[in-house]
């Protein structure tokens, strides 16, 4: 079951194109990630599939619907955390939820919601006096309590420290536990190998890969560093068994050694700024 | 129906939690009823009370001050912090939602204007109105009339930290010029037909010819008109601009 099907999406401003004909699908269930630098087209894309945006050209269907035709059965069902949203500061983190709640012919239970996104303990604080990570919780308990079947997460980490990112993160993988099909964009590598299930790496508005992440780094060359008179020698190679049989064989043969050998497959970072260079418009 | 109801009392719990709409929209105008009934007193020129007419003069600011730069202000920080996109997402119908911010806005000035003539009364002596309906139907038509140009002027404001300066410019000199605050007799022509073309002198006019005169509200067609125009222009102009996302991107 497909829960999201994008075919040849296309988007102008003033004639400059932000979404340049792409394609992918997103399975029910299934948790996956647009990956890209500012201005890659991410945002543009979530949008159009949030129904913010209409599209220039290209198929899409989100849920069996035209996200282009704004239907309030189709916002029934989908949940949407955006980059920024300020809340009423002097609402109480329970009274967001019963707020946002009202809005949906069947809400989840408020309570369990407020627990869910582990606010339980400031239900009764104000807004306002939340830190920027519980902020964020409840721009994600907002979007929960709907109980959609769909969740849109627009750069849910910018601006994180650390600590703070890891607990996102948890609030993500427990969507999934939720059964929830849920779309997030990034541009951090470590939280799209970290969430999603597949990925699209976007560039300048078209998908340049995409993929599992582990799939994304084994179809990268491996690569192998020695030293040789001082200089270091990098050899790439899709082949590295017989790479290093030959090197070690000539030295062997030669009677030296192959100072600092490393033998690595690149990371999902080498892999995306190679994306990135190669031809960059 | 019942989207209507939950986010009309949504609208009247954010409204009177937050302390800065609650004194600025609510209260100002009742302060600066006690402090100018307080200053003046005796007879205007016409012959009338002058606590009767700053009662007339501060039921129309009130009008202005709620429904113009209240509500002005509220969208413009709505948009700005991306509060109104969000409201996109979720299923409440666009309509709904502005029927009952609306509303709010409405009931917030329907009950300034009651402990205005009450205080009139109580404390300065001023006649309870005779035409009750008539009145109604005047500082109705006024707020609707405010409420339009208040979506106008979000629509052309920017920012944020800008939108409290800039509706404030406008309503305290309108207020003003309009005979608000006091007599306007010794304003220099320039301003006098200044507040000639602006809406709420003639609002002035409907509610102090119901109030002052007992005439209904269809007394004075020529200010009702211009008041209604007003409305309607800033309605334009709000339905052609207005946008529910922030303006800086």
């Amino acid at each position: 079951m497909t829960a999201i099907s994008v075919r040849g999406l296309r988007k102008s401003y003033d004639g400059v194109e932000a979404v340049r004909g792409i394609s992918f699908d997103v399975a029910l269930g299934e948790v996956f990630g647009l990956l890209g630098p500012n201005g890659a087209g991410k945002t543009t894309t979530v949008e159009i599939l949030e129904g913010y945006r209409k599209r220039d050209g290209g198929e899409v269907e989100v849920l069996g619907f035209d996200p282009g035709r704004v239907e309030t059965a189709f916002r029934e069902r989908i949940g949407i955390v955006l980059q920024s949203a300020e809340s009423w500061p002097n609402l109480t983190v329970r009274e967001m939820h019963r707020v946002f709640a009202g809005y949906y012919a069947r809400p989840r239970d408020i309570d369990e919601v407020v627990e869910l996104v582990g606010l339980h303990e400031k239900r009764a604080a104000r807004v306002k006096t939340l830190s920027g990570g519980q902020k964020r919780r409840l721009d994600l308990g907002i979007a929960l309590v709907g109980d959609p079947e769909l969740v849109f997460l627009d750069e849910p980490t910018t601006g994180f420290d650390p600590a703070a990112r890891r607990n996102a993160w948890e609030l993500v993988r427990s969507l999934r536990g939720l059964g929830k099909t849920v779309l997030l964009t990034t541009h951090y590598l470590d939280e799209a190998q970290q969430l999603a299930d597949r990925v699209a790496v976007l560039r300048a508005g078209e998908i340049v890969s995409m993929g599992r992440p582990a799939e994304l780094i084994g179809a990268g060359e491996v690569e192998i560093r020695y030293r040789r008179d001082g200089e270091t020698v990098v050899v790439r190679t899709p082949e590295p068994t017989r790479a290093l049989h030959d090197l070690t064989a000539a030295a062997l043969a030669e009677g030296r050694e192959l100072e600092g050998l490393e033998v690595r497959r690149p990371s999902l970072e080498d892999v995306y700024l190679e994306l990135m260079d190669e031809d960059a418009p | 129906m019942r989207l209507l109801a939950h986010q009309f009392r949504t609208e009247q719990l954010v409204f009177w939690r937050s302390r800065e709409a609650a004194v600025f929209i609510f209260i100002f105008p009742i302060m600066l009823f006690l402090l100018l009934g307080s200053v003046y007193d005796g007879r205007t020129d016409e012959g009338w009370e002058l606590s009767d007419t700053l009662l007339v003069g501060l039921i129309g600011y009130g009008a202005a001050n709620t429904a113009f730069a209240g509500l002005a202000i509220t969208l413009v920080i709505r948009r700005e912090g991306g509060h109104l996109k969000r409201l996109r997402g979720t299923p409440l119908p666009a309509p709904i939602y502005g029927l009952a911010v609306l509303g709010s806005i409405l009931a917030v000035f329907f009950l300034q204007t009651l402990v205005l003539i009450a205080m009139g009364k109580v404390l300065f002596g001023a006649h309870v109105p005779e035409r009750p309906f008539s009145l109604l139907v005047a500082v109705v038509v006024g707020a609707l009339s405010f409420a339009g140009m208040g979506v106008a002027a979000a629509a052309l404001i920017r920012s944020a930290e800008g939108a409290s300066a800039v509706v404030n410019v406008i309503v305290l000199p309108m207020a003003f010029l309009s005979g608000s605050f006091g007599p306007t007799r010794d304003l220099p022509q320039a301003l006098d037909t200044l507040g000639d073309v602006l809406p709420l002198k003639h609002l002035l006019d409907v509610i102090g010819g119901i109030y002052l005169e007992n005439e209904s509200v269809v007394a004075d067609p020529a200010s009702l008109s211009v008041v209604v125009a007003w409305g309607l222009a800033g309605m334009v102009v709000a339905i052609r601009r207005f946008g529910w996302e922030p303006r800086e991107r």
